[in-house]
C-alpha cells in the first residue's frame, strides 16, 4: 500500500497537537484515509512530543514507526527519534536544529518576520502540505476558522507562516491518490476516546463521573462538551471514591452513569466495585490503561490493567470485562456495556490503553444505531429487590416508580433488602444467588474473532489495541496456517476460545505488558498452557514494523 | 394518624441509645412534612446509626462506610424530583468521609444530611471518633484522645455551606424542627445531632447534654456568617439551633439538562445521529 508516514515532534506548547489536528482535519476534507497517533511526555512545556501522521491510499489504522518525512522542531527530537529513520526519509528542519537537512525550513527567519516563534508549526505544516500537493485553500480555510475568535492580527500571520513553509515545497513532493468518492466522504474521522463516547451515548448513557486522570480524561472531555445542548449530566467529582459512588447512586435511582479513569483512579475504586456487586447495581467503567505500578509513566501506554480489572473488589460477584480492538468494535462495545450492566445488575469494565484512546483514523460510518433498552421494572407494592430467580437476575426497581420500595444494602441483606444475619439461611440463598449470575453473565458472553482459516497450525492470541496492528503485520507476512485469535471480551471467556486453544499446534500471545495477563487468564481458565510470548513494555505500543519483524523470525 | 413512614420491629441498637429517640424524632418530621413515601430516598453508610434507614418504611441505599454523601449525589443528579437524606454518625461522615462532606459543601446538592453525633466509634466498639473530646480514653486511645475534637459547624460555616443546624436528643422537639426545616431548605443541609452512646461514652450522657447545651437566641440572625461562625466555635455550653442559612443555586439545579425541565433521566432520550455526523 502506498502511504507517507510523517513524524512531527517539537517541545510541549510547541503546537504539535495543532498541527495533527490541522493535518487530520485537512487530509480528510481534502479525501485522504490517514492515521494519526501522539505520543508524549507528562509535562505542559519543554520535553519532547511527536505525532505521527501517515497518509494513505487504503484506509489505515495501526502506527507505522518507520518515518518518510521528519520534522523536528527542537534539536532534542532530532536525537530522540533517530532509530525511525530510514536512508531515504526526508528531513525538514532549521539547519540549527538538524545538521544538513533535506529540506532546510526557515523556521527563524519566518520568526523574524512574523515577530514571534510561534508560528514555527504552521510554517512546518505548510511545508507539509505543499509536499503532499494539498489544496491550499483548504488548508487556509481551516486556518481562518480555528484561529476566528482570536483576531484578525493572529489570521494572517498564520496565513503567511502557512504561505512561507507551502512555498517552500510546492510541487517538489509525490501526491498520493486521495479517495474522492462520496463513501469517503461519508467516512468518520476519530480517535478511541471519541468511539467510546459515542458509544456510550447510543447504548443510553446519560451520566459522566469522573476524576481527571490521563489518559481517560478526553472520554469525560467529550461528555462535558455535549452535556450543553443533550440530557447528559456531567460532573467532576473529588475523587474517584466519589466518583464510584456518585455513579452507583445515579443508576440506582434510574440513570446510566458512565464511569471513565485509569489504573490508580480504577485501584481507588475497587471497594465501590465490591459494592456494585454487592447491591447488584449496574456500572459502566472506562479503564483507559497506562503503565504502573503507582504512577509509572502518565502519559505513555500498557495493557497492564487486566489483571486489575480482573481481581479488583473484595468478595465474590461477577463482572463483565470488554476490551475494544479497533474503533467500530470501541462503539458497539460500549454501547452494548450499558445494555449488559442493566441487564445483569453488575459492574462491566470497558478496558482501552493510552495508544488505543489516542490513535485517530477514518471509519466507515456506524451501522444503523438501535434505542437502548431500559431493564427496569415498575415496581408493585410487595416488591422485593432481590427476590430469588432461576437466573440470579432480580427485577430492578428504581425509587419513585411504582408502588414498592427499592431497598439496597451493602451488608448481606434477605430479599427486601434488609441486613441480615441469618447465615444459613437467607444470607447463603443471598451468595448462591450472585453466584448464579455468573453463569447467566457467561451465558451472553462474545464469541471470540479468528482471523485466518479455521484450520490452523499456529494460533496468534491478543487483545485489544494490538488488534490493527497484529492484523497489518499479518497483512505483510501471509503466514501459512496461522490463524489470530481476538478476544473482544476478556471476562467471562466464550466456550469457543477454549476450542480454539485445544486445537492449536503452536500457541503465541503478543501483549502490551511485561507478563502476559491475558496468557496467564486463559491457562488458569482454560488448562491450555500459553508459553510463547511477544511482550513489550516500554511505554510505546507494538509498531506494524517492528511486530511483523518479530512474528518473521518466529513463524 | 398512622405514619407511612413508620416501620415495626426490633432494631439492633442497644437499650436507651439516642439512635431510638432520633428515630422517632426523624418519623415525627417526615409525618409533619407530609412527603410522598414514593418520593423519598435515604442514604447512609455503616456504623450503628448507618442502619437508621433498615427501621424505617423507606427506599433506601445503605451503602459503604464514609460514602453515603455521593451516592445521594449520584440519585439527585439521575432524579431531582426525589427527597434525599442522608443518616449516619460521625465516624462515617466526619472521619472516613471527610473528604465528601467537604465537597458537598462546595457542591450543594438539595439533600439534607443528618449526623448522628455521639462522639464515640459504637459498632467498633469504643474507639475515638473525630468529634471525641480531648482526653477521652478508649481501648485504642490508652492515654486519653490527643487531639482537639473537629468542629463541624465551623467547617460547614467556613465552607459556606448552606444550611447548618445542631439538634440534640435532649432537644426532640428543637431537632425535629430543623429536621423540617433542613428538608425544605433548597441546598445541602447539615444537621449534627448531639447524641449519647450508652456503652461507649460515659461522659457525654444525655444528662451531659441537657447541662452542656442552650438553644439559641431567637435573635440570632442565620444569614450572619460572621455571628453563625462565632456560635458555632461556642463550648460548654454548646449552642444548638440553626447556625447558619445561605440561600443559593443547588447543584443539580444548575446543570443545563435540569435548567430544562425536572423530568429525572429515566424519562429522557438522547439522540446521538447529531453528534456522529460531526465527526465526517
Amino acid at each position: 500500500m502506498q502511504k507517507i508516514n510523517i513524524l512531527l515532534a517539537g517541545e510541549a506548547g510547541q503546537g504539535i497537537q495543532a498541527i495533527e489536528n490541522l493535518l487530520a482535519r485537512v487530509l480528510k476534507s481534502e479525501g485522504y484515509h490517514l492515521f494519526a497517533t501522539k505520543e508524549y511526555m507528562s509535562r505542559i512545556r519543554g520535553g519532547v512530543n511527536s505525532t505521527t501522521v501517515t497518509i494513505a491510499e487504503r484506509p489505515i489504522d495501526a502506527w507505522h514507526e518507520k518515518v518518510d518525512v521528519f520534522i523536528p522542531l527542537v534539536k532534542e527530537a532530532a536525537g530522540r527519534y533517530r532509530s525511525r529513520l530510514k536512508s531515504d526519509t526526508l528531513i525538514m528542519a532549521e539547519g540549527a536544529v538538524f545538521p544538513s537537512p533535506g529540506l532546510a525550513l526557515p523556521l527563524e527567519k519566518a520568526s523574524a518576520e512574523l515577530g514571534s516563534p510561534i508560528f514555527a508549526n504552521t510554517v512546518a505544516s505548510g511545508a507539509l502540505f505543499g509536499l503532499l500537493a494539498v489544496e491550499k485553500e483548504t488548508a487556509a480555510a481551516y486556518l481562518r476558522r480555528t484561529f476566528a475568535g482570536k483576531g484578525q492580527e493572529l489570521v494572517e500571520k498564520n496565513l503567511r507562516a502557512f504561505e512561507i513553509g507551502y512555498r517552500l515545497t510546492e510541487g517538489r513532493g509525490e501526491k498520493l491518490a486521495p479517495c474522492k468518492s462520496q463513501a469517503c466522504a461519508e467516512r468518520l474521522l476519530m480517535n478511541g476516546a471519541d468511539a467510546i463516547s459515542l458509544g456510550a451515548i447510543t447504548g443510553g448513557c446519560n451520566a459522566c463521573f469522573a476524576y481527571p486522570m490521563t489518559p481517560s480524561t478526553s472520554v469525560f472531555t467529550n461528555l462535558a462538551g455535549w452535556s450543553r445542548d443533550h440530557d447528559l449530566v456531567v460532573e467532576q467529582v473529588e475523587d474517584e471514591i466519589g466518583v464510584v459512588n456518585m455513579a452507583l447512586g445515579c443508576w440506582y435511582a434510574g440513570g446510566r452513569a458512565l464511569v471513565t479513569t485509569s489504573g490508580g483512579g480504577f485501584a481507588l475504586m475497587t471497594e465501590g466495585l465490591s459494592l456494585a456487586g454487592m447491591t447488584e447495581t449496574p456500572l459502566v467503567v472506562h479503564l483507559a490503561g497506562r503503565p504502573g505500578p503507582a504512577t509509572g509513566m502518565p502519559t505513555r501506554t500498557e495493557q497492564g490493567d487486566l489483571n486489575l480489572a480482573l481481581y479488583a473488589g473484595h468478595g465474590t460477584f461477577p463482572r463483565i470485562i470488554l476490551a475494544p480492538g479497533n474503533l467500530h468494535q470501541a462503539f458497539e462495545l460500549t454501547a452494548r456495556a450499558f445494555d449488559l450492566a442493566d441487564r445483569f445488575q453488575t459492574p462491566v469494565i470497558i478496558l482501552t490503553d493510552q495508544y488505543f484512546i489516542d490513535s485517530y483514523y477514518d471509519i466507515e460510518p456506524f451501522g444503523p444505531i438501535s434505542q437502548p433498552q431500559a431493564h427496569f421494572i415498575r415496581t408493585e407494592k410487595d416488591y422485593r429487590r432481590y427476590a430469588i430467580t432461576a437466573d440470579g437476575i432480580s427485577p430492578r426497581g428504581i425509587p419513585g416508580w411504582g408502588e414498592g420500595l427499592v431497598a439496597v444494602d451493602s451488608d448481606e441483606h434477605d430479599e427486601e433488602g434488609r441486613i441480615t444475619e441469618d447465615l444459613n439461611g437467607v444470607a447463603l440463598k443471598m451468595k448462591e444467588k450472585r453466584l448464579k449470575k455468573f453463569a447467566t453473565v457467561e451465558g451472553a458472553a462474545l464469541s471470540p474473532l479468528l482471523y485466518g482459516r479455521q484450520e490452523f497450525d499456529t494460533l496468534l492470541i491478543a487483545w485489544g489495541s494490538i488488534h490493527n496492528t497484529l492484523l497489518a503485520a499479518l497483512e505483510e507476512l501471509e503466514p501459512q496456517g496461522v490463524s489470530f485469535m481476538f478476544l473482544p471480551q476478556l471476562f467471562p471467556l466464550h466456550p469457543q476460545v477454549t476450542q480454539y486453544l485445544s486445537r492449536a499446534r503452536r500457541i503465541i500471545a503478543v501483549e502490551n505488558n511485561q507478563t502476559g495477563q491475558l496468557a496467564d487468564l486463559l491457562q488458569q481458565k482454560t488448562g491450555v498452557l500459553i508459553k510463547e510470548r511477544i511482550l513489550k513494555y516500554d511505554g510505546l505500543p507494538f509498531s506494524v514494523e517492528a511486530l511483523s519483524a518479530e512474528l518473521k523470525e518466529r513463524l | 394518624m398512622e405514619n407511612v413512614f413508620e416501620r415495626q420491629g426490633p432494631t439492633a441498637w442497644c437499650p436507651g441509645c439516642g439512635n431510638h429517640v432520633l428515630r422517632k424524632t426523624v418519623l415525627e418530621a417526615m409525618a409533619e412534612l407530609g412527603l410522598d413515601q414514593q418520593r423519598v430516598v435515604f442514604v447512609s453508610g455503616i456504623g450503628q446509626a448507618a442502619k437508621a434507614p433498615h427501621y424505617l418504611n423507606v427506599h433506601y441505599f445503605n451503602g459503604l462506610h464514609g460514602r453515603a454523601i455521593p451516592v445521594a449525589t449520584g440519585i439527585k443528579a439521575a432524579n431531582p424530583q426525589l427527597t434525599v437524606i442522608v443518616e449516619s454518625g460521625d465516624g462515617d461522615l466526619y472521619g472516613e468521609g471527610g473528604n465528601h462532606l467537604l465537597h458537598a459543601f462546595r457542591r450543594n446538592p438539595d439533600i439534607t444530611v443528618i449526623v448522628h453525633n455521639n462522639m464515640v466509634y459504637g459498632l467498633t466498639k469504643g474507639q475515638a471518633s473525630p468529634t471525641s473530646p480531648a482526653g477521652m480514653i478508649t481501648p485504642i486511645q490508652i492515654e486519653g484522645v490527643k487531639q482537639a475534637p473537629l468542629n463541624p459547624l465551623a467547617l460547614a460555616i467556613s465552607q459556606d455551606a448552606s444550611f447548618v443546624a445542631r439538634g440534640a436528643v435532649s432537644e426532640p422537639r428543637l431537632t425535629k424542627e430543623l429536621i423540617i426545616q433542613a428538608v425544605r431548605h433548597r441546598g445541602f443541609a447539615l444537621v449534627d445531632v448531639f447524641q449519647n452512646c450508652v456503652t461507649y461514652n460515659k461522659t457525654n450522657t444525655y444528662k451531659w447534654y441537657k447541662a452542656n447545651t442552650f438553644v439559641i437566641d431567637s435573635a440570632h440572625r442565620p444569614e450572619d456568617r460572621a455571628a453563625a461562625f462565632s456560635l458555632a466555635l461556642r463550648e460548654n455550653p454548646y449552642p444548638l439551633g440553626l447556625f447558619y442559612r445561605h440561600e443559593k443555586p443547588a447543584f443539580e439545579y444548575t446543570l443545563p439538562l435540569y435548567r430544562r425541565g425536572l423530568e429525572p433521566l429515566y424519562r429522557r432520550k438522547n439522540e446521538i445521529s447529531g453528534i456522529i455526523q460531526s465527526f465526517r
